[in-house]
């Protein structure tokens, strides 16, 4: 376990919602870590909708996923946010002394005054493919990410997807690799053209296979795979030998872990008042789309209200004794100070 | 206004009626048709909303846009008669139309 972080406020996913949510804790005072699975910033912004427009944000008629990413970045920067990016948090419990220990499955571990739960439809997690008996070796010897390079040195690697994941991971494991074989059901890829290129280069070469069709069943005992039996679009079937998988489809939304960290849940979503949007654990907040109230939007402009009242409460969490002031950007200097204009 | 079955994996069939112009997967959400999610909300960015449509119909609905081919790839358990259901645009053309939902979406 590595050193533990004393934080004021942990918020947990780094959407738009939990980016807003560091402005406005930070015109407070209150200084935040973020913790997001995915490796950046944006949510479903950025993983689902990065080009797509969206309409509703007052004040932009059209703006990108990406775009709002972008300006929330640099509206918050003033506030010096921490980033834990990469991980999920998986354990959260109060602390005799009122704080919560929040702990991630990357082993960093915060004791914070205020939690905030920002997870929107839960944490992205990697599509399992339809194949019986996957489970099996999940973990051992099919993996949806690569962690350490080194474990695919002189195995017979199969990579299954037609991404920029599956083409990336083709041409950095393809030197390493005992031979490596890409699978996808097309002849057509969606990944950077160049890389794609370069794949092709590789198999004119002689350098490892591609092969179109779908993976139907597996072969292997205790966890370790040795072939997998795929199926071609000409519905021919074909024994792949394959000490190592890789199948990249994608990520879809889980709830994952905040189902078990005592809350009250309401259709796996987070039941909050509309005071406060406190839990029914006093000290933990839930705002944005992963919480729950008569009368719940799902919009970003909701997270952001949402956002505004809930820092209220937790700055009178982590300063209980300072009065505050309640203040507008235009015209305070106090709060000018902070954002740096001032 | 034309209608629409939806054929759930567990073999229950949800006709519903659905206004021109709208989406298939549009008029599965209204009707809380289970099976279909569409996280993106009909973007075309998340593959949630797969079904299969019925060999009847897979000349009316026509052929997926390379966009839809793209998202298509992250389907689960793709066939080829998957579609996007954000994709196919009710018309009085397709009037009967019945779409299969995959066992889940990811």
């Amino acid at each position: 376990m590595s050193e533990v972080i004393e934080a004021d406020a942990v918020i947990v996913g780094a959407g738009p919602v939990g980016l807003f949510a560091v402005f406005e804790l930070g015109l407070l005072d209150v200084r935040c870590h973020l913790v997001d699975i995915l490796d950046k910033p944006g949510g479903q912004c950025a993983e689902l909708y990065p080009e797509k427009p969206i309409y509703d944000i007052p004040g932009f008629p059209i703006i990108t996923g990406q775009g709002l990413t972008e300006n929330l970045l640099a509206q918050i920067r003033p506030f010096e946010p921490t980033f834990h990016f990469g991980q999920m948090v998986t354990a959260l419990t109060r602390r005799p002394d009122g704080r919560f220990d929040v702990e991630t499955d990357a082993e960093t571990h915060f004791i914070a005054k205020a939690v905030i739960i920002a997870a929107g439809g839960g944490s992205f997690q990697p599509k399992r493919p339809p194949v019986p008996g996957i489970e099996a070796y999940e973990g051992k010897s099919v993996f949806y990410s690569v962690r350490k390079m080194e474990a695919f040195r002189g195995e017979e690697v199969l990579i299954v997807g037609g991404g920029d994941s599956a083409l990336d991971w083709t041409l950095n494991l393809q030197p390493l690799a005992k031979r490596l074989t890409l699978l996808h059901r097309r002849d057509a890829f969606r990944a950077a053209p160049d890389t794609v290129n370069k794949m092709r280069a590789l198999v004119a070469e002689g350098a490892m296979d591609l092969l179109f069709g779908q993976v139907t069943g597996l072969e292997g005992a205790d966890g370790q795979v040795g072939a997998a039996i795929v199926t071609d679009n000409e519905d021919r079937e074909h024994r792949i030998p394959a000490t190592r998988i890789l199948p990249f489809f994608g990520l879809t939304m889980k709830l994952g872990p905040i189902a078990d960290w005592g809350l009250n849940l309401h259709e796996n979503l987070i039941p909050v008042d509309t005071e406060k949007f406190e839990t029914s654990e006093p000290g933990i907040f839930s705002i944005g789309d992963i919480n729950w109230y008569p009368g719940k939007l799902k919009l970003i402009l909701s997270g952001f209200h949402e956002a505004a009242l809930m820092a209220q409460v937790v700055s009178r969490i982590v300063y209980p004794n300072k009065k505050i002031l309640f203040q507008y950007t235009t015209s305070s200097t106090s709060l000018q100070k902070k954002l740096g204009v001032a | 206004m034309p209608k629409i079955t939806y054929i759930a994996f567990d073999g229950t069939p949800y006709v519903v009626e659905a206004r021109e112009g709208t989406t298939v997967m549009e008029n599965a959400i209204r009707n809380s048709v289970p099976g279909i999610e569409a996280e993106c909300g009909g973007a075309c960015a998340c593959a949630t909303c797969h079904v299969y449509v019925d060999e009847a119909w897979r000349a009316a609905t026509g052929e997926p846009e390379p966009m839809e081919e793209d998202m298509l790839d992250f389907a689960f358990d793709l066939r080829p008669n998957s579609r996007l259901s954000c994709q196919i645009r009710v018309s009085a053309a397709l009037d009967g139309l019945v779409v299969r939902i995959p066992e889940r979406q990811g």
